[in-house]
């Protein structure tokens, strides 16, 4: 037998042709505009971008293998075209997309005080920033300032969220090592939080609590017990995580040194949120931009060394606290007070008001069938999500509703650093490093 | 040989049959109590007892389940690898004593399926057989996931064989200074465990053997694919591995092969090292038939103690890295299991012919 025939008795994965149709719903005819590198582009048989490739390897030795969109830890429907040769993985491409349902755009059609319901969907492990960063701009634009109280309770529960979203990177990324206790320990705790919030908001989730003009509702009676409870045992049990996962070796070994980004890879693919300060670079919005009066409470940024997936996890874990610690500093000096502005014309009266006075009536029913007026002009306000810089970029022409949302989504900045995090990684430091970016989804998509 | 001998070997396999499947049972709902224990869940409770019966209702499940095909298999190799699982992990059972022999009238009735001579090189031989399974799975299913996991089987099985092998030779050398010649039968073995030093030590192997024991237990945790070494099933990176294009009934007999070579190979370190079915049947103050059974029980504990420790790491310990998995496997295990043999070589050298120089 000849050389030439002995590679064709082998089967190598992506060589012949296609013989049935990729969906199991018989034949399918694909349209002859799509060329065919196209259409191998789409079964995931090659990888088609701009890397430049040094192509010293057989084809035959190399597989291209399509993690995702249903794969069990890519975090939701991220996709990873992945070019292996045995178990190392010489190139990497992520593709998104598979869960883009138009928020931005639907933002247009939403009036400014329907808009908190739209942005509340995208991260929706930190639901009230992106509701915190839309009512910021929605405010910068009206030139109204909410009162101290709102303000407070707007840093209370987006500190909270921090520390919900950041038990659940902490879960997930221990589960996609394969310390399976993690994961249950995580949601554990962050029930917790999500219990508050459903006292407080009504809902564990997609909240819509932060509003143009203060805040849904003030705090529950009795939400300092809940708070303080929160604050008592939240640091004895994330010890225990410590014990779990920083003192194991398996654990470091898997950690240490893997999916390294530098400072200078980290600003040039501007990665912010723990992802940034891992490499060391000390950049956080709420020392930077400090909004809703957070640069009245006294807190540490922490910063990394090496930006490894151990760096991003401590720095996650020390976020932890420093958010717990602001939570109890906005809970000792929560300001007495109004929790939204009194303009009628933004914000809606309240019920009571609406049997006694012909004006709240009137108020009430324009708020809720055209909304209120924003004047014209553009403005970007960022808060610090727990991925990152969340931002919010509005263009208003003077009507009822945004003429443009923009949301610069930190999961999609940092997910594009993921080639070259990984680098000539194996399989395993590829999950591992997915999981220590923390990318949502949602918020990727949009 | 009559009739009633043959009745008595087919009653022998069909009680290690049953023991197993029980076994196996009881195994799959302790583990997910005990995991759901220490991850502060409840777990199942809804079937029977305590949802005792979880596991038949999931056996029944996968049993009616459609066996889907896909159709770039192999379908040979496809389908014999669910059997090449199951066929050795009954099998090693087979050779393992879980109780001590009694007499029915004449007829001595072992409590063993067979009595090999060569009872140990057995039961290394259908350890490797297993990892045939695992591999065509792989291989077979024409998929890109299973394959990256049947490498990764071969890979492991050859790696921890060779420590769990150098780990028996080391017992086996001990259980030769303790009587007459050198033996490599499991019921052999077990007997040399009786008795105790000093009077209140069990003569079990585990304790002039600890290194042995250590370095064994560690293998077979690998050698059954069991979390932190279960990168041949790893979900979170390969799918399901060499699983991922196996269902229904086959999946099943993939599941009941795993959980079986669990018992099986926390039976065989119970036999090696804590003494088999050894302890203590105070004959005489209890009734015949309660220390008759005695040895079972002893036995049983026994493997469920280290039963219980695979399902305690799993809740544990994240999940090695392939590489690590093998610098584990051969920088550390097998140089420190030739080392031990070496120290205790020269230990029972000195100790049955004095030190060189005297």
């Amino acid at each position: 037998m000849t050389a030439e025939e002995k590679t064709l008795d082998i089967w190598v994965a992506g060589t012949e042709e296609p013989e049935f149709s990729p969906t199991d719903e018989g034949e399918q005819e694909f349209s002859d505009s799509e060329s065919e590198d196209r259409l191998a582009d789409q079964y995931g048989r090659v990888i088609d971008d701009d890397y430049v490739f040094d192509d010293e390897v057989a084809d035959d030795e190399r597989m291209v293998v399509n993690m995702g969109p249903q794969h069990p830890s890519t975090h939701g429907v991220l996709r990873l075209q992945l070019e292996m040769e045995g178990e190392v993985i010489r190139r990497t491409k992520p593709i998104i997309g598979y869960l883009h349902t138009g928020m931005e755009k639907t933002a247009e059609q939403l009036t400014f005080s329907q808009g908190p319901t739209n942005v509340t969907r995208m991260d929706y492990l930190a639901p009230l920033h992106g509701e915190l960063a839309y009512s910021l701009a929605v405010e910068r634009l009206l030139d109204v300032e909410v009162p101290p109280r709102a303000a407070a309770i707007r840093i209370l529960m987006t500190e909270l969220n921090r520390v919900s979203s950041h038990l659940v990177a902490l879960a997930t990324n221990g589960m996609d090592i394969g310390a399976l206790s993690m994961m249950i320990y995580g949601f554990r705790e962050r029930e917790s939080i999500l219990a508050f919030f459903e006292k407080t908001t009504g809902l564990r989730m997609n909240h819509n609590f932060i509003r143009p003009g203060g805040v849904a509702a003030d705090l529950p009676p009795g939400w300092k017990d809940d708070v303080s409870a929160i604050l008592k045992d939240m640091p004895e049990r994330m010890e225990q995580y410590d014990d779990l996962l920083r003192n194991n070796p398996i654990w470091l070994a898997r950690t240490e040194g893997v999916g390294v980004i530098t400072a200078e890879e980290a600003t040039a693919y501007s990665i912010t949120g723990p992802a940034l300060r891992a490499t060391g670079v000390d950049w956080d919005i709420r020392k930077a931009f400090p909004y809703s009066g957070i640069d009245q409470y006294e807190f540490d940024v922490p910063v990394g060394e090496n930006g490894d997936v151990y760096d991003r996890y401590r720095v996650r874990v020390e976020e932890m606290h420093e958010s717990l610690k602001i939570v109890e500093q906005v809970m000792d000096s929560m300001p007495k007070g109004d929790y939204r502005v009194g303009d009628r014309k933004i914000t809606p009266p309240p019920r009571a008001r609406i049997d006694e006075s012909m004006e709240a009536l009137i108020h009430h029913f324009k708020l809720f069938t055209e909304g209120f007026k924003v004047p014209a002009g553009e403005t970007y306000v960022a808060v610090e999500s727990p991925r990152g810089e969340l931002g919010c970029y509005l263009v208003s022409d003077g009507n009822a509703t945004p003429y443009r949302m923009h949301t610069r989504a930190p999961s999609f900045y940092n997910l594009q650093a993921l080639p070259i995090a990984m680098g000539d990684s194996l399989v395993a430091d590829t999950i591992a490093t997915i999981a220590s970016m923390d990318p949502v989804m949602g918020d990727v998509d949009r | 040989m009559g009739w009633v001998e043959w009745g008595v070997v087919v009653l022998r396999v069909l009680l290690v049959f049953v023991l197993l499947l029980g076994a196996t049972i009881i195994n799959v709902w302790a583990e997910r109590k005990i995991v759901a224990d220490m991850q502060s869940r409840i777990g199942p409770k809804r079937a029977g007892p305590w949802g005792i019966l979880q596991t038949v209702a999931d056996g029944l499940k996968l049993f009616f389940k459609e066996s889907v095909t896909p159709r770039k298999v192999e379908l040979g190799a496809y389908l014999l690898a669910p059997f090449l699982a199951v066929i050795p992990a009954f099998l090693i059972f087979m050779v393992i004593p879980f109780g001590a022999p009694f007499m029915i009238g004449d007829t001595e009735i072992a409590l063993q399926g067979a009595d090999l001579n060569a009872g140990l090189l057995f039961i290394l031989a259908m350890s490797s057989m297993a990892v045939y399974a695992v591999v065509l799975a792989g291989w077979s299913s024409g998929s890109k996931y299973p394959l990256i996991g049947g490498v990764r089987a071969t890979a492991q099985a050859i790696s921890y064989e060779a420590a769990m092998g150098l780990a028996m030779v080391a017992v086996v050398m001990f259980t030769a200074t303790q009587g007459p010649g050198g033996t490599l039968s499991l019921s052999e073995i077990v007997a040399r465990q009786d008795g105790t030093w000093l009077g209140f030590i069990p003569q079990w192997n585990v304790f002039p053997q600890i290194v042995a024991f250590v370095i064994f237990m560690i293998a077979i945790v690998a050698e059954t694919n069991r979390a932190p070494f279960d990168l041949v099933e790893a979900e979170q990176e390969i799918v399901g591995g060499f699983h991922t294009e196996y269902s229904g009934m086959r999946f099943a007999m993939f599941f009941l092969a795993e959980y079986i070579n669990i018992f099986s190979m926390s039976a065989l370190a119970a036999t090696l090292f804590l003494g088999g079915w050894n302890g203590p049947t105070w004959e005489g103050t209890v009734p015949a038939f309660v220390s008759a059974i005695l040895p079972t029980v002893w036995f049983l504990l026994k493997t469920y103690f280290i039963v219980f420790i695979f399902f305690w790491i799993r809740a544990t310990l994240p999940r090695l890295r392939y590489d690590q998995l093998m610098s584990i496997g051969w920088k550390r295990l097998i140089p420190a299991a030739l080392a031990w043999i070496v120290l205790s070589a020269i230990s029972i050298g000195v100790r049955q012919f004095g030190l060189p120089w005297s």
